[in-house]
């Protein structure tokens, strides 16, 4: 039995798997002691190894993890589980958004993140749809459903916000307001598939990619390419390290 | 290691006498010899000869001082330069010292952002702060300071930075044309004219030659210790050297290149032996952008931390400060000068257009080095070398060398994210 976790911003990911297969996975807030949320996540497991990835990695390696890899090499192994041919991955975490390349045999080639600030990350859109008035899983399917978009001009959450409620205030509908929102992270996801370079498949991996809006805005944007994400994107990076945890045994 | 922490040594009676904000002042201190000690001196297979450098920063803000102190009692300026286009064996030639001031800490950017704006370059903002919020005694021994035009922030911020202490200007050409080097020429000629006037005295061809040959030594020996990390395993770390690289903008030149000489003696004894600061499997990276002032060890330190190690410094504060020397033949003070005024036209800052020279520098210096992959690094709203970065890109997909971006200030806020993108560099690099 082979244990990978995501210690990511928001949430703790975990994914379990034997004799290569996943046959258990787990989500849970991260909360304010995130080695104690961890270990009681993976206290049920008797596993031979667990390799630890996200923002916690280092955290979890000084208690209890065997090994650590960066969420970028996790993404990687996670979305070559699911897509073998893919060659670039999107990740859209709590607090980051990467554009991940990868070479034929699926080593990690090349890498994009955001900038330092907020903005073009899951957390940029819960600020957006608190300010909104939309729950989270309310947020993508109401901007699903407009047809007219206003555009985001900020790149600053802060200025973002004020961006927003100006944009309220001034009458604009909240699903045109939030579709403009999620359009305004898909340019930036699309500026650094740009700078980073992309293949026909690109892997939608992250809780982002349970935003329907998302995948479709994501889709629209790019011409001749295939846009898919596994069933559980948000395991992806704990499933990553759990394969490498298995590797580590070869 | 030792017993007793690390600790750079307080004098408040004299940094009262500067007129120094000592309270404040001494709590920068104390955080300097912590950071410090945990930085430096946890570090393990250090050379023995870096203790004359742990010593000059536990003595950073007094013995260096003092000495400076002395040399304006004798009636001799001390100079204050931001950048290595001011051409410091001038300033030695009539007795004088030249202090790099370039500010590299994220403590002083407060006062500067209650006058500047606060989305221009941090080293600018930083250097601006401890003047105005008297917590740097470098900036308070200065007699005068010689600025200069490389970037916006920096010419700007002169203007303002002269109602605080005596500012002049050296006018950087932006293009390297024949007239460009007339330019320049001639504001060396100026800079000569008002240190002499400043010290009273006229500088002879001797004192020149005497000069040039102090400060062609000096960056001999940065040379010598640049080589000898090219070996595997490379014999001192990376953060080692950027310090002695900050440190040679504050050091007496000819004290310091004897110190450089003497560690560079025991690391050719460790290269024979084959000891190393690390082991010949760590990933060596080459660092190239913008420079990284003292007490700026933030991307170094990420890098060694997990698990690499720094082999060289394409930056101001690294080769481009010393690859290149004065021809030591002139005889005249016009010859002189007009030597003095080739080399300096030969250093590739991003300030001009085009500089390609630095894109085939920045290629030498990875082969020369030994280096598995360039971490450029440039300083938030550092346009000239923020946009270069993309010709550095091409270049290096171009070779197929392993290539990581990064832009960052002094601020430690992002400094996850940056560990993540350094760690999954190395990830890249070790296959």
């Amino acid at each position: 039995m082979h244990v990978g976790i995501d210690l990511g911003s928001r949430t703790i990911k975990v994914a379990v798997l034997e004799n290569g297969q996943l046959v258990d996975q787990q989500i849970s807030e991260s909360g304010f002691d995130p080695h104690g949320q961890a270990l009681e996540m993976i206290g049920r497991y008797n596993p031979v190894r667990v390799v630890a990835t996200g923002y916690g990695r280092h955290l979890a390696r000084k208690h209890f993890a065997d090994e650590v890899i960066t969420e970028i090499k996790a993404h990687a192994l996670g979305a070559r589980h699911h897509f073998p041919e893919c060659t670039t991955v999107v990740d859209i975490g709590g607090q980051d958004s990467k554009v991940i390349s990868l070479d034929a045999r699926g080593r990690v080639s090349n890498f994009q993140m955001n900038d330092k600030c907020a903005a073009g990350t899951g957390k940029f859109l819960e600020i957006m749809a608190a300010s909104l008035g939309f729950r989270l899983d309310e947020f993508g399917p109401a901007a699903l459903a407009s047809t007219q978009e206003v555009a985001i001009n900020s790149m600053c959450t802060v200025f973002a916000e004020s961006e927003v409620i100006s944009l309220k205030n001034h009458g604009s509908p909240p699903g045109d307001i939030a579709r403009g929102v999620h359009l305004s992270v898909v340019n930036r996801i699309v500026g650094m598939l740009g700078r980073v370079g992309y293949g026909e498949l690109i892997v939608f991996s992250g809780g982002v990619a349970r935003n329907p809006c998302m995948v479709k805005l994501l889709r629209e944007r790019l011409d001749n390419v295939r846009v898919d994400s596994p069933p559980a994107p948000d395991i992806v990076g704990a499933l990553g390290a759990a394969l490498y945890a298995g590797r580590m045994e070869l | 290691m030792t017993d007793t922490p690390f600790e750079v040594k307080p004098h408040p009676e004299m940094w009262a006498g500067l007129g120094m904000d000592v309270p404040r002042f001494d709590k920068a201190r104390q955080m300097l010899g912590e950071v410090y000690d945990k930085m430096y001196i946890s570090q393990a297979n250090r050379p023995t000869a870096m203790q004359y450098f742990d010593d000059m920063v536990s003595e950073i803000f007094g013995g260096r001082i003092k000495e400076m102190l002395a040399v304006k009692e004798k009636g001799k300026p001390v100079v204050g330069t931001f950048c290595v286009y001011i051409p410091e064996e001038v300033v030695v030639a009539a007795g004088g010292v030249c202090v790099g001031l370039c500010g590299g800490s994220q403590g002083s950017v407060p006062d500067a952002e209650k006058i500047l704006p606060r989305n221009i370059c941090p080293m600018v903002k930083s250097a601006y702060g401890f003047k105005a919020g008297r917590i740097c005694p470098y900036f308070q021994v200065v007699d005068f300071v010689y600025g200069e035009t490389t970037c916006d922030a920096k010419k700007k911020t002169w203007e303002l930075l002269d109602r605080l202490v005596p500012t002049h200007v050296m006018e950087i050409p932006q293009m390297k044309n024949k007239r460009d080097k007339t330019l320049w020429l001639e504001e060396v000629h100026e800079f000569k004219n008002k240190v002499e006037e400043v010290c009273g005295t006229t500088i002879s061809a001797d004192d020149l030659a005497g000069a040039i040959k102090v400060i062609n030594n000096k960056r001999k020996a940065l040379q010598r210790l640049t080589r000898l990390r090219a070996n595997s395993p490379v014999p001192i770390s990376g953060k080692d050297a950027l310090l002695i690289e900050q440190i040679a903008f504050y050091d007496e030149p000819v004290r310091f290149a004897g110190k450089v000489n003497g560690l560079c003696d025991e690391l050719e004894e460790r290269v024979k032996k084959g000891t190393g600061f690390c082991g010949g499997d760590t990933p060596r990276i080459m660092v190239s952008g913008t420079p990284m002032a003292l007490p700026n060890w933030k991307v170094h330190n990420l890098v060694e931390t997990a698990g690499a190690v720094v082999v060289n410094e394409e930056s101001c504060i690294g080769t481009r400060y010393f690859k290149d020397l004065i021809d030591e033949g002139g005889s005249t003070i016009d010859e002189q000068l007009d030597v003095l005024t080739d080399r300096y036209m030969q250093i590739d800052c991003s300030c001009f257009t085009p500089n390609d020279e630095r894109i085939d520098q920045i290629l030498r210096e990875y082969k020369k080095s030994n280096a598995q992959g360039i971490l450029h690094y440039s300083l938030q709203f550092c346009h000239t070398y923020n946009i270069e970065e993309i010709k550095v890109r091409e270049a290096c997909e171009k070779e197929g060398i392993p290539y990581l971006s990064i832009e960052s200030d002094y601020s430690p806020e992002d400094v996850g994210q940056l560990q993540t993108r350094i760690e999954a560099f190395l990830e890249q690099i070790r296959g």
